[in-house]
């Protein structure tokens, strides 16, 4: 098992056509996805060639739905148009939904979040880089040939640190392995992968790494408390940010004394997760929880 | 973006928002001549991006247009909390009746927005939260809906205000999410919103936070930056489209994601405790595709930081692979020539890391030393940097 993205997973790509969207998608083929379809009205009824393969392009999520069968799309259409894609994918119904794109207007995020409330759509992301089942699927920007399949499952803010927590623990390998995203305003939390993460059956242990700013990692905290028996190790970045700095992530920030990482972190150890100094210690807890 | 105030009182009167009369002003001769044209007694306040400006000396009243020369002089120049005050607002003054509270912000932690009310306005909203939390009243608002008169009124009845400013307080309620909405804001804050002795309510103070996400449909907020208090080195990053944040200490960073270069700047004060103290110089994210180009401009600003005792350049190699880093270091090396005198730790890892060290072991470069993890490379760039 794995969670949100398997083998039977048949995924459609907005913004396909576009320069990331091309690279990504050579990629995600690359590494054994099922990539159905695209999705541009403007070059509706053409196809799109990879190397070794044909993909063809639809006119609209719903009908690239219809035709293929598609349950999951990765959105790399730029800022001005993602909302516009994201609120298609949602009306169209499709299960998963991975915002890829960097730079949303937060007031973007936080609209087709509230239409997505009630419907049948999980959002991940946006500023994410999508989540990988190593070996069965990948939807999104991570590099499928840093690990394999195995018993971990990381959950994580960061895309560089997922790939640096994947690398470090490449041997033991990973169920899923989820970029959340760091926006403001995201839609699948820390708090939905670890919920997911318990009740699958392959995990066996989980990472959970988080950053300054809002207070998701200390939620994620109580949460682990009251609902995962499985053991979870934590790391969290940015100890050293200066106050009211946006460090790179448009939600990584401290205001006041609020959203710091020494207060996660305290959040999280109080909770009995044991959280790392360093990636590389990190993965050294992970290594003696597991015995690998 | 964080608005001076001035900024934030001209974008709210340009949603229609009541204000008062007012001006800002870089010299104490601009300053004077505001005062004139309004003609009555003017309040002078320090245009930082900080609290506490009243107890640092920063707001003044005068009651002529001399008087009003004579307080620019005072506090132009003035530092409060290390900020240097390089403008005045200088606006009528008010008598006021009655201090009330009114903001619209985003609610991270429930993924919407969020206005709050209070007819206990003037000390800081987050005093008022703790002491008398009840007397602040919290409105979701939902971001497909907004606010119209309706919803205004639910807030402004929420929060108690009295019959005689009720109707006044909805019509502000409603410019106040305009402002909101359509300028993009993550936080419209009035404090005070006060009522004048005749009974007129008005914004007298405001802070406006921009979301930088949303420039590209607002052409007009590029020049509300201020690009004169910037970092010097901040702002020449900026031109070089750099995720560049400057920072205190000695070891400069280069890291590709937000996420591990964080990270980073955190193991280097972490290695640092071990040499007297030795911190991280800045935080620079070159991004997923760490071309020769765009680490050269990043080398190039980092070498230029007089404070810089040794560079250490910490990358993930991912989408784009580790042999390609080593290139770019090595090309970028070439590019800055004699400009390059500072010593490189450089740490790689990931996908064909190999070949990424091999050309780095090639080049042989005197200023750089491979370190094969990323503790080990943190702590040997402090050690350097504390020499």
């Amino acid at each position: 098992m794995s969670i949100f993205l398997n083998e039977n997973s048949k995924v459609i790509v907005q913004g396909m056509t576009g320069s990331e969207g091309r690279k990504h998608t050579q990629r995600m083929l690359a590494s054994g996805t099922a990539i159905v379809g695209g999705v541009n009205p403007k070059k509706a009824g053409t196809d799109v060639d990879f190397e070794g393969a044909s993909v063809p392009v639809f006119g609209s999520v719903s009908e690239a739905m219809k035709e293929t069968g598609a349950d999951v799309s990765v959105i790399f259409v730029p800022p001005a148009g993602a909302r516009g894609a994201v609120i298609e994918a949602v009306d169209a119904q499709i299960g998963l939904a991975v915002v890829i794109t960097e730079g949303i207007p937060v007031h973007d995020s936080t609209y087709f979040w509230a239409h997505a409330q009630g419907g049948a759509t999980r959002i991940i992301g946006p500023n994410c880089p999508g989540l990988i089942s190593p070996g069965r699927s990948n939807a999104g920007i991570i590099p499928a040939n840093i690990t394999q399949q195995g018993r971990i499952g990381l959950v994580s803010k960061s895309g560089t640190l997922t790939y640096q927590m994947m690398y470090e623990l490449r041997d033991i390998g990973f169920s899923t392995a989820i970029g959340i995203g760091g926006d403001p305003v995201i839609g699948t939390t820390h708090i939905d992968a670890l919920q997911a993460f318990q009740d699958d059956p392959e995990t066996e242990a989980i990472v959970m790494i988080g950053e300054i700013g809002g207070d998701a990692e200390e939620r994620a905290a109580d949460f682990i408390k009251a609902n995962v028996t499985k053991p979870v190790v934590g790391y969290v970045a940015g100890f050293t940010a200066p106050e009211g700095k946006t460090m790179g992530h448009a939600g990584a920030i401290v205001s006041g004394s609020a959203g710091t990482a020494q207060a996660k972190k305290e959040a999280l150890e109080a909770a009995g997760v044991r959280v790392g100094k360093t990636p590389s210690e990190t993965a050294r807890l992970m290594r003696e929880l597991v015995g690998a | 973006m964080d608005l001076f105030e001035y900024q934030a009182r001209d974008l709210l009167a340009s949603h229609g928002v009541p204000v008062l009369p007012g001006g800002v002003a870089e010299t104490p001769d601009q300053a004077e001549a505001i005062a004139r044209e309004i003609g009555s007694r003017v309040v002078v306040k320090a245009q930082v991006k900080t609290g506490g400006r009243g107890k640092a000396g920063g707001v003044k009243l005068a009651d002529d247009a001399d008087e009003a020369r004579a307080r620019a002089q005072d506090i132009l120049g003035l530092d409060i909390k290390g900020h240097i005050t390089h403008r005045v607002m200088v606006a009528q003054a008010s008598d006021i009746a009655e201090e009330y509270y009114f903001s619209y912000l985003l609610d991270r932690a429930n993924r919407t927005f969020l206005a709050m009310a209070s007819v206990e306005g003037g000390m800081e909203i987050e005093q008022l939260a703790v002491e008398r939390p009840e007397a602040l009243a919290r409105v979701p608002v939902d971001a497909t809906v907004g606010v119209d008169t309706a919803k205004a009124a639910e807030i402004v009845d929420a929060a108690g205000f009295a019959p005689e400013v009720r109707d006044q307080v909805i019509a502000i309620a409603v410019q106040l999410w305009d402002t909101f909405a359509k300028e993009d804001a993550t936080l419209v804050e009035v404090n005070p919103l006060a009522k004048a002795p005749d009974g007129t309510v008005l914004a007298l103070d405001a802070k406006v936070t921009l979301d930088e996400n949303a420039a590209f449909r607002h052409e007009s907020h590029a020049a509300l930056e201020d690009s004169a208090s910037a970092d010097p080195l901040e702002a020449r990053a900026k031109e070089k489209d750099l995720n560049y944040v400057k920072l205190d200490g000695e070891v400069g960073i280069i890291g590709n994601g937000a996420g591990l270069v964080m990270s980073t700047l955190d193991v280097v004060a972490y290695a640092g405790e071990e040499f007297g103290g030795v911190k991280p110089a800045n935080f620079l994210d070159i991004g997923g595709g760490a071309s020769a180009e765009v680490m050269a401009n990043g080398l190039e600003i980092i070498l230029s930081d007089p404070a810089v005792k040794s560079v250490f350049v910490n990358v993930f190699g991912g989408i784009t692979a580790c042999d390609a880093v080593a290139n770019g270091i090595v090309s970028a090396l070439g590019i800055l020539g004699d400009e390059a005198t500072k010593p490189l730790v450089v740490r790689l890892d990931g996908n064909n890391v190999e070949e990424g060290r091999r050309i780095l072991a090639e080049a042989n470069h005197p200023l750089v030393t491979v370190v094969d993890t990323m503790d080990g490379a943190a702590r040997r760039a402090a050690e350097l940097a504390a020499r």
